[in-house]
């Protein structure tokens, strides 16, 4: 093994002395630099990087993809959201009209019957007022013979003999009419 | 005790394997370190990666992580076009970071403390600036030497200066990194040394625990210089890889 020039600390300043300044141990450091830094080189150049780099890409493409993939479904369900929206609408208004239009069925069904009833109704009722005023004129011309009946009965008791038919039911006209 | 710049001393284990021009090469401590930083960088990112699952765990996140942090740091600092680059400031950020943080490890040798690595790391960042700028743009590259929108009379002048800030680079990047690990590295040895000067100093000793303190601290930044100094040299190299790419400012 051969000792290069060893130093200690009085021959710092001596020429050369300085370790990092020895220029003997140059060629040595020099080729080992080389051999060592060249091999890292190729290393990483052909090795180590591609492979580093490689999968680091690889993962950035696919988080594109399926960020690109995950957007798309987003609109998708966004489409049959509107779709559905839509649809719900539509069901709605025609809800609507068919309810608007049994209304309106039913609404005119119960008015006829309504009239049909009102009419038949009203029938009776003049029936009954006819009844009721044939009664009453009945009633008023039964009135008048009672009247001169009694009028006869009270001037036979109070004069004692019958007064004469004619003039009692004369008398007895106009005072009904007075 | 020994001196605090023993620890970046050059041991040989192995006697010279060949010569290079007259110049011995042997296995030394800093190659041994090298090919521990490398090894442990090559094997972290196969266990990472080995398990290629769409839905990371947790150390393949950690890889993942490292990837990230400097795919983007090239992304930023060099552009779009600058990850041709992500395996060479990959290959220095983790070659350098690897060595920086091993040699924190007691008893262990810092291979960026050492001029002549953090140099011809720097002057290979610059080589490659220089190849690619030319390769790319032909004589546009010198374009990069001649802001635009300049009257003509300052601009021999701004040249000038563009030439020394650019010629400046390899060298501050060669210096700052060597500087930092060195200099905390001689630092530490220091304080750790007064604590067993202290022991030795009789009643003294009561003292001995306020550099012990002060150790422990300056480890924890040393473990943040390491890591820094990494991501420093990543984001400069990526830098003056964008003029290689766009050479008009």
């Amino acid at each position: 093994m051969a000792e290069p020039v060893t130093t200690g600390a009085e021959a710092a300043h001596g020429g050369g002395a300085f370790p990092p300044f020895q220029s003997e141990t140059f060629a040595s450091q020099l080729f080992w630099l080389a051999v060592t830094f060249a091999l890292l080189y190729w290393f990483l150049a052909k090795v180590a990087l591609p492979r580093i780099g490689g999968i680091i890409a690889l993962r950035h493409d696919k988080i594109q993809g399926d960020l690109r993939e995950a957007i798309a479904a987003k609109k998708e369900a966004e489409a049959a959201g509107l779709a559905y929206e839509a649809a719900l609408s539509d069901a709605k208004s025609r809800s609507q009209a068919i309810a608007a239009e049994t209304h309106q069925r039913l609404k005119a069904e119960t008015d006829a019957k309504r009239r049909e009833l009102d009419a038949a109704l009203a029938e009776k009722l003049a029936a009954a007022e006819k009844v009721i005023s044939e009664t009453k004129s009945a009633a008023l011309t039964h009135v008048e013979g009672i009247a001169t009946d009694t009028a006869d009965a009270i001037l036979q008791r109070v004069l004692g003999n019958k007064p004469p038919q004619e003039q009692v039911s004369a008398a007895v006209k106009t005072a009904l009419k007075g | 005790m020994a001196s605090p710049t023993e620890q970046f001393q050059i041991k040989p284990l192995s006697g010279p394997l060949f010569h290079v021009s007259e110049s011995p090469i042997h296995f030394t401590n800093s190659a041994a370190f090298m090919v521990a930083a490398v090894g442990i960088v090559m094997v972290f990112l196969l266990l990472t990666s080995s398990q290629r699952s769409m839905v990371p765990g947790r150390l393949q996140s950690l890889g993942e992580m490292l990837y990230e942090f400097v795919a983007n740091t090239v992304r930023q600092s060099a552009g779009k076009d600058g990850m041709v680059f992500l395996p060479f400031v990959f290959s220095l950020f983790s070659f350098i970071l690897m060595a920086n943080v091993l040699g924190l490890l007691p008893y262990a040798f810092t291979v960026t403390s050492q001029i002549v690595v953090t140099g011809a790391l720097s002057l290979l960042v610059i080589g490659v600036v220089i190849v690619y700028g030319f390769a790319k743009h032909g004589v546009g590259f010198l374009k990069l030497f001649v802001p635009s929108g300049v009257p003509g009379w300052l601009l021999p002048l701004l040249v000038a200066v563009e030439v020394v800030s650019f010629l400046s680079r390899p060298i501050s990047l060669a210096v700052r990194l060597f500087a930092n690990m060195l200099a905390g590295h001689i630092a530490l040895k220091i304080f750790a040394g007064f604590v067993t000067i202290l022991l030795a100093q009789g009643f003294l000793a009561i003292l001995s625990p306020l550099p012990l303190i002060f150790t422990v601290a300056l480890t924890a930044l040393e473990v943040l210089v390491a890591v820094l100094q990494a991501y420093v040299f990543a984001v400069l190299t990526s830098i003056y890889l964008h003029d290689a790419l766009h050479p008009g400012h």
